[in-house]
């Protein structure tokens, strides 16, 4: 079955004490597409991205994924339905090696008893087999295939933040949120990953990334949707957005004063 | 060489502790230290069960002794009143702890950190207070006899025979465990303990690979209890005493949070220490205690994370 | 009625010596995330000490006031020794030291004190005066003005004095605390100093009533525990109130229903209201953020 949209949210809102953090937001993802939100910090991005994985609820609105209503749903249940993401603070499995990282992301389709488990019965030897070469495929797919058995605390901050995508690529999700990838990243670091969000989105994932590096935006992504002070302020193209004048005043104009403020400081 | 092979092979540390089990007996000058032994095997066993849902799941559980308790009192009353054989009484016992634990950790287990400390406290205390209260049936606070394990017409006692038994038991508790370890739901149960959020998205439902881990803990606490009921011939409240529980958890956290075989130390340490300082008489307890201090301070990740981390740097 | 007064009255003095422990735990627990499972010990150690020191002679009010000093000097060892060395050490870790503490100074207590039980002389008499019908001893009185005038103190010297402050920035964000300048080691010290001193108190207070001997302190620490988070970990007067709510179960079930389960209604009714709100009486709801 097709859609149109994979997934919807209609007039989202969420409240922290009172403080309206995400107002009414409305967004509509076009399967197959990288589709950005952007906006200055405290914006609210991340924590659409936390109504929309179903980390928090809402306080209004509703959220579809692939046509059916799934707001409130708990993130595990959205996982299954083939939603997953990544963290702006990373949520590593820190105790555990970067393959096994990624081998937790494979959990959806693993199936085994907990009694088959305990005996370790050749069904689980088979399964566990599976799931390590479908995870070290996904590793090699984001450049770590030398780390996977290292502890993922002990790896550099860029990779960690790789591993992220692997373990969430690793679920086969229908929808990736994607929460600032390239935060921290050195400019090598971010062509390769631009290069890898474009073949997570031409394998049929569709991406939703929230991103501060305007140049990967700009050059990755269908549609940009902006977000200020938890309100849509405009969507379009990249094009569309880049000449918007009140995007420009509202968030490129901060970004701007803030650099030329940086060169005079 | 013991710690590269033991990181090679999963099952190496249980072949470790095997020939350490079958070779210390050549050193045993007496059968008091078959007593020894099997108790630290008992005890082990206990806490291989509690590591698995404390140091790989993250779950604390200040109240486990209670399922040592239920387990104890199944071999003791089920065969003094309800006329069924000791054996069964055992399998019996891990049923109701499965069974109570399974109850009872469905709403417990979505409460975190101390607030799930002092619930799971309150639960081990709750059967404290029955069994010393239901004298009726458990004999109160000075407990009751309970009669020994024949198994396929063989009489299970002296010292010698529990620690082969124990021992065996345990090997096989051990190995049960790094198979759990090593399979999707123990990925999941340590995904769970570094970011429950981050296990979520993943799709791992959480509140019942939680549940199922506290079921299996309580049931390697029960076998445990029955154990130290039938080894010991007599049994009290006391074995699910609050202090009980505190000393589970201190051989999990001793031996090393996350360890299996730093259980079996951790709970060697424990037993066999108080064991020793009972020549101490009255400075017992002082002595005890600055111990445990010492170890926590010092060995922070537990006695094997440390060995283990020291042979490899 | 009368009976009614009775239970209330005796739930009352219990619970306001099981307030005063569960403040302990609060107080630490807000300078230092630790929870402290000693801090029945030092109950203990105001009772038996001021009962030793009084047999060795000294004079009572000051054998009381030595006692609360030695229990004051166990607790910023406890911090010095034990605590700060363990620095980041785990939360399971921490119970663990700190039990293994509880567990040593029991140790000391039986070896410098004895096994045996010992009473205090009540302030004003053991004549029970009548209240509505109820029998309510002076010293129970003594008990709640006591709690009443410790736990007015403590909140002048939260809310009106400059290390109050820095108590209350440690407790609300240790690490922009210590960037502001304050010594948040210090800080945890203090409390670990305060705590012991509340305990102490309680324990000299309770001692008539009660009695007390080396190892009353495992319990105490349990019940103030669990009064703690009855009332919801952090806030003081979730500790107060989750003590006076404890102690109070504890009182009616044991006159109305039984009074060997009194101890498994009170765990009973903690569990459901922890149930019912994961974060206790008046604790905050902490939103994970992610
Ligand atoms: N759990 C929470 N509790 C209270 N306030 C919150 C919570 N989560 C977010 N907020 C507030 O909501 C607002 C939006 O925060 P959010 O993290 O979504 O912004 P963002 O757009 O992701 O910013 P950045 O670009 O810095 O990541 C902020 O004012 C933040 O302080
Ligand atoms: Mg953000």
């Amino acid at each position: 079955m097709a859609h149109d949209v994979i997934l919807e949210a209609r007039s989202l809102s969420i409240a922290f004490g009172g403080v309206r953090a995400v107002n009414e937001v409305s967004v509509s993802v076009p399967p197959g597409a990288v589709f950005s939100i952007i906006g200055p910090n405290g914006a609210g991005k991340t924590t659409l991205f936390n109504v929309i994985s179903g980390v928090y609820a809402p306080l209004e609105g509703s959220v579809r994924l692939a046509g059916e209503d799934v707001t409130g749903l708990a993130p595990e249940h959205l996982a299954r339905r083939g939603l997953s993401r990544t963290f702006q603070n990373l949520q590593l499995f820190s105790r555990m090696t970067a393959l096994e990282n990624v081998m937790v992301g494979r959990h959806r389709h693993e199936s085994t008893g907990t009694l088959a488990e305990l005996l370790h019965l050749p069904s689980v030897r088979r399964q566990n087999q599976r799931t390590r070469e479908a995870a070290l495929d996904v590793l090699a797919r984001v450049g770590l295939e030398a780390e996977a058995d290292r502890p993922a605390a002990s790896l550099p901050y860029g990779a960690l933040k790789r591993l992220e995508i692997a373990r969430a690529l690793a679920s086969e999700p229908m929808v990736l949120l994607l929460d600032e990838p390239a935060a921290g990243c050195n400019p090598v670091e971010t062509q390769g990953l631009r290069n890898l969000i474009r073949s997570i989105a031409e394998s049929g994932v569709t991406v939703v990334l929230v991103e501060h590096d305007m140049r990967l935006v700009m050059n990755v992504s269908d549609r940009i949707h902006v977000l200020v002070g938890g309100r849509s302020l405009a969507e379009g193209t990249a094009q569309e957005i880049q000449s918007n004048p009140a995007v420009v005043e509202a968030y490129l104009g901060i970004d701007h004063s803030r650099e030329s403020a940086r060169a005079v400081g | 060489m013991i710690v590269r092979l033991a990181m090679r092979y999963r099952l190496a540390p249980v072949a470790l502790v095997a020939a350490i089990v079958i070779l210390l007996p050549l050193l045993f000058p007496s059968a008091y230290y078959y007593r020894v032994g099997a108790l630290v095997f008992i005890f082990a066993f206990a806490a291989v069960g509690l590591n698995l849902l404390m140091g790989f799941a993250g779950q604390v559980s200040l109240g486990h002794a209670g399922f040592l308790g239920v387990g104890a009192y199944a071999v003791a009353i089920g065969p003094a009143y309800l006329g069924i054989p000791s054996w069964f009484g055992i399998v019996a016992g891990a049923v109701l702890s499965a069974l109570i634990a399974f109850v009872v950790g469905r709403p417990i287990l979505r409460l975190k950190g101390h607030y799930l400390a002092v619930a799971t406290l309150g639960f081990g205390v709750l059967i404290a207070i029955v069994l010393s209260n239901e004298a009726g049936w458990t004999g109160g606070p000075d407990g009751m006899s309970v009669s020994r394990l024949v198994l396929f017409g063989w009489r299970v006692s002296g010292a010698d025979t529990w620690y082969w038994v124990a021992a065996v038991t345990l090997l096989t508790g051990m190995v049960l465990a790094y198979n759990l370890i090593g399979s999707p739901t123990g990925r999941a149960l340590r995904a769970i303990h570094d970011s429950e959020v981050a296990a979520r998205v993943l799709g791992v439902e959480i509140a019942r690979k939680k549940l199922t881990i506290f079921v299996i803990s309580a049931v390697y606490a029960s076998v445990a209890g029955s154990y130290l009921a039938l080894f010991n011939g007599h049994i009290t409240p006391d074995v699910a005493g609050f202090l009980r529980s505190v000393e589970l958890v201190a051989m999990v956290v001793l031996g090393g949070m996350g360890s299996i075989a730093g259980s079996v130390v951790g709970a060697a340490v424990l037993v066999v220490l108080p064991q020793t300082f009972t020549a101490l008489h009255d400075y017992e307890h002082l002595a005890l205690g600055l111990v445990i201090m010492a170890f926590m301070i010092f060995l922070r990740q537990g006695i094997v994370p440390a060995m283990v981390q020291w042979r490899t740097t | 009625m009368a009976e009614f007064l009775q239970f209330f009255f005796s739930g009352l003095t219990v619970g306001a010596v099981y307030a005063l422990v569960a403040l302990g735990f609060t107080l630490i627990y807000n300078a230092s995330e630790v929870i402290n499972f000693a801090q029945g010990e030092f109950v203990m150690l105001g009772g038996m000490g001021t009962v030793f020191l009084a047999l060795a002679g000294v004079p009572l009010p000051l054998a009381a006031l030595v006692a609360v000093i030695i229990a004051v000097a166990v607790g910023v060892a406890l911090h010095r020794l034990a605590i700060e060395p363990a620095g980041d050490a785990g939360v399971v870790n921490l119970i663990i030291i700190t039990i293994g503490a509880s567990i040593f100074l029991r140790g000391v207590a039986q070896v410098v004190f004895d096994k045996r039980f010992h009473s205090l002389p009540h302030l004003f008499g053991a004549e029970p005066l009548r209240i509505g019908g109820a029998a309510i001893l002076p010293q129970s009185l003594v008990v709640l003005a006591g709690a009443a005038i410790i736990v007015f103190l403590l909140w002048l010297f939260i809310d009106r004095t400059l290390v109050g402050k820095a108590v209350i920035a440690t407790a609300a964000n240790r690490l922009a605390a210590r960037l502001v300048g304050i010594n948040t080691s210090r800080v945890v010290g203090l409390s670990f100093a305060v705590s012991a001193a509340i305990g102490a108190l309680a324990g000299i207070l309770i001692t008539p009533l009660t009695l007390t001997s080396y190892d009353v302190g495992t319990l105490l620490a349990l019940k103030g525990f669990a009064a703690a988070m009855l009332g919801g970990i952090g806030s003081p007067m979730g500790a107060v109130l989750g003590g006076l709510l404890l102690g109070m179960l504890e009182a009616f079930s044991a006159g109305y229903l039984s009074s060997s389960y009194k101890e498994a209604v009170a765990f009973l009714v903690i569990l459901g209201v922890l149930l019912a709100m994961p974060n206790g009486l008046l604790g905050r709801a902490k939103v994970e953020r992610v």
